[in-house]
């Protein structure tokens, strides 16, 4: 028995085993909805929250604290910092369970896949370190001397370079990833928290979540070539605290997660000017895209939401109720 | 299968070996120089032999130059990207010594920048004395108001949070808990009634009032005796007992004579804030959000005990001077200073804000934790007390009220 579905006017065939097993899992949902897995750090959790239904349809239990997600690329496994486990978890999306772990070294935070989904790289905070794993063979291949608390990591869209911020030495630390070596370093603003290419590999951005500004980067010369300020009015400046970014596939817009300001900055990405606030949950942190670049997600730590913008409209058009304390957010290929 | 998959293990000895006896090989490129130099000095007292009411607050012999030693190696951390190298010259004094002298030694060793953790006489003379050769000191120690008020001096810059933000502080908390009824009760040294005037100053600007104060009178006597509980179970609430109706006492107690016998001791059934129970700080070891978790850990690993007020006073004032030297690119202690009178100046320091400096009297704006001793309760400012420059200019003395004459 072979069986037809359709989604967005795209007709797939399923093999009868995965037909049944979306069955058993979800008959009630849309089974090509895309999925947002969003770590809730209080609560040692993951939200599942179907983007169709707009609703949390799963609770993962998860280890202690859990902070960074990431998806592979194939859609198969969620790899989440369980910090207080000093351990990467992975999860198995079809069976929404926790089915090994990967050696992350004491403490890890945030991490970055590559493009290909075989080599995770990923801040030890507490040991100054960058920790290189093999996916596949669940080992970690090298661990990289950075600055003072480790924490944003940003891989190259050629894999070659690997940016990581430190948030006490306010840095931008530049890894070969061939060399496995520190190739260069940019003094940055105070708490430095994350790090984005741009698609074309043009520019890195880095946001400093004390220091209020977002530097603009040029990979090449390794120098700030731009500081992005941010300025709501009726807000004071101390609660402007930007962590994380996104660039849309053409290059034109980025949007920068606030913090307690609680909005999300839509900046022109090729003037460097800010365009619009989205007003959004309270104290968003990080953000993802829907594949197709339709919605953008933001995770509200002390709302226990997430917010769903409406990237062509620039509007906020849903917020989900999710765990406690949402972190990150990784959003399935399909 | 949840094992336990650490890294180390996995690492063959070797590799291990090498990355230990080499730390950072790579991250030094060949420098033609040499690391330049910044030498702070750091002048404190001998250790306090006072004993604490409650024994685990007893002191220990690294207060405070621990936080120095430890704010050294992050400034190192940075430095190691910026071809800079930190150091810290320690000096303990007696309070009979001269403080002048003291710092005129360190200045003759070319180091102009010094943390110091003394009581306010002795900061005001090694300011006075240091201030022709260009010395600049950080009061990482006293919380008096008079220091960056009346006696303010343009070479003191203060990372102690004054006696007025901490009872501003607390006041607020107190006002959203609406436990506006105080009963204040006052030590019977100078430093107890300074405290008691912040306190009396802080329910005044946040609507609460003073149904009573009483003096707790301080007879001396040895803190240990191995049935005082028994006697401090009766005292207590004889002592607060036929007060007029309030919300909550408030005790203000530097000396550390009486408030930590208050809770759970009081006649009325009543909360104790101030020097004891929910107590305004700087830091508390129990402080754990905006990544201070981090910061407790690396603490613990370097001085093997929790981290204290005075610690992140002192690491805070090391980590101002590191900011200086990565920002400025130089080990120019004027520049440094400079940079940090600067309006772009701004430090983290785990409060969840950035933390910059009052141009008027140099005291660093900080957040101000209340505490239980076992968690942090809450955070002042409080939500709601605005203010036109920063929210935080709502702790302590403003701009306009300010007797501070700089220069």
């Amino acid at each position: 028995m072979q069986a037809q579905l359709i989604r967005r006017g795209r007709i797939r065939r399923w093999p009868p085993l995965l037909l049944s097993l979306a069955l058993t899992l979800g008959a009630t949902s849309s089974a090509f909805a895309y999925t947002a897995y969003v770590t809730n750090e209080r609560d040692n959790t993951v939200s599942v929250v179907d983007l169709d239904k707009m609703q949390t349809v799963k609770t993962i239990q998860v280890g202690q604290r859990p902070r960074g997600i990431v998806i592979s690329p194939d859609g198969k496994f969620l790899y989440i910092c369980a910090g207080d486990d000093d351990i990467v978890q992975i999860v198995d999306t079809k069976s929404q369970q926790v089915v090994g772990d990967l050696p992350s070294g004491p403490d890890p935070e945030l991490l970055a896949l590559n493009k290909t989904g075989d080599l995770l790289y990923l801040s030890n905070e507490n040991d100054a370190l960058v920790t290189i794993i093999d996916v596949k063979e669940r080992k970690a291949l090298a661990q990289i001397p950075v600055g003072v608390e480790p924490e944003g990591m940003g891989v190259s869209p050629d894999g070659k370079i690997v940016v990581n911020t430190s948030e006490t030495t306010n840095m931008a630390h530049f890894i070969d990833t061939d060399k496995r070596d520190v190739v260069a370093n940019v003094l940055v603003d105070a708490r430095p928290r994350y790090a984005e290419w741009k698609s074309d590999g043009s520019e890195v951005w880095v946001s400093a979540e004390v220091g209020g500004t977002v530097s603009v980067i040029d990979p090449v010369k390794h120098v700030v070539t731009k500081k992005i300020t941010f300025s709501v009015p009726g807000l004071r400046s101390e609660a402007i605290q930007p962590v994380g970014i996104r660039f849309t596939k053409d290059g034109k817009l980025a949007f920068v997660a606030l913090g307690p300001a609680n909005r999300v900055a839509v900046v022109n990405a090729q003037t460097h000017e800010v365009e619009k606030y989205l007003l959004v949950g309270q104290r968003v942190w990080q953000l993802a895209f829907t594949p197709d670049q339709k919605y953008l997600i933001s995770t509200n730590g002390v709302s226990n939401d997430i917010s769903v913008i409406d990237v062509a409209d620039l509007k906020v058009i849903k917020s989900v109720q999710v765990g406690s304390f949402p972190w990150g957010v990784a959003i399935s290929p399909e | 299968m949840i094992s336990s998959c650490r890294f180390l293990p996995r690492v063959s000895g070797l590799a291990l070996f090498l990355f230990l006896v080499m730390p950072y090989p790579s991250l030094v490129p060949a420098r033609a120089a040499d690391p330049a130099e910044i030498r702070i000095g750091y002048l404190h007292l001998a250790e306090s032999k006072q004993q604490p009411i409650s024994l685990l607050d007893e002191p220990t012999d690294d207060d405070g130059i621990a936080g120095a030693r430890m704010a050294v190696e992050d400034n190192n951390g940075t430095g190691r990207f910026t071809n800079q190298h930190f150091s810290i010259d320690d000096m303990r004094l007696k309070p009979s010594d001269d403080a002048a002298a003291a710092a005129k030694s360190f200045i003759d060793k070319g180091i102009l920048l010094i943390v110091v953790d003394l009581p306010p006489g002795m900061v005001l003379t090694a300011a006075d004395a240091g201030r022709a050769s260009g010395a600049t000191l950080f009061d990482a120690g006293s919380s008096d108001d008079s220091l960056r008020e009346e006696d303010c001096r343009a070479n003191v810059i203060h990372t102690a949070p004054t006696r007025s933000m901490l009872a501003d502080a607390l006041a607020q908390y107190l006002a959203w808990k609406r436990w506006q009824r105080w009963l204040l009760v006052t030590g019977s040294h100078p430093q107890d009634a300074l405290y008691a005037d912040a306190l009396k100053r802080a329910a005044k600007r946040f609507g609460a009032t003073i149904v009573e104060e009483r003096i707790f009178k301080d007879t001396g006597g040895a803190r240990r005796t191995d049935t005082g509980i028994v006697q401090t179970q009766r005292q207590m609430p004889v002592f607060t007992q036929n007060a007029p109706a309030y919300d909550v006492l408030v005790a203000a107690d530097e000396s550390n004579v009486f408030a930590g016998y208050l809770p759970y001791r009081t006649w009325d059934a009543r909360p104790v804030a101030g020097s004891a129970g929910l107590v305004p700080t700087s830091w508390d070891p129990a402080h754990d959000s905006w990544g201070a978790v981090q910061m407790q850990n690396r603490f613990i690993k370097l001085a093997h005990r929790r981290m204290k007020a005075i610690d992140m006073q002192a690491w805070t004032a090391v980590r101002m001077i590191g900011e200086g030297a990565t920002r400025t690119q130089s080990a120019d202690p004027a520049k440094i200073i400079a940079y940090i009178k600067s309006p772009s100046f701004e430090v983290a320091a785990f409060k969840g804000q950035k933390l910059t400096l009052r141009d008027w009297n140099l005291q660093l704006r900080q957040p101000i934790l209340l505490s239980d001793g076992r968690t942090v309760v809450s955070v002042s400012p409080q939500e709601g007390y605005l203010h036109q420059t920063s929210e935080l200019d709502t702790l302590g003395y403003d701009r306009p009220e300010t007797k501070c004459k700089l220069n």
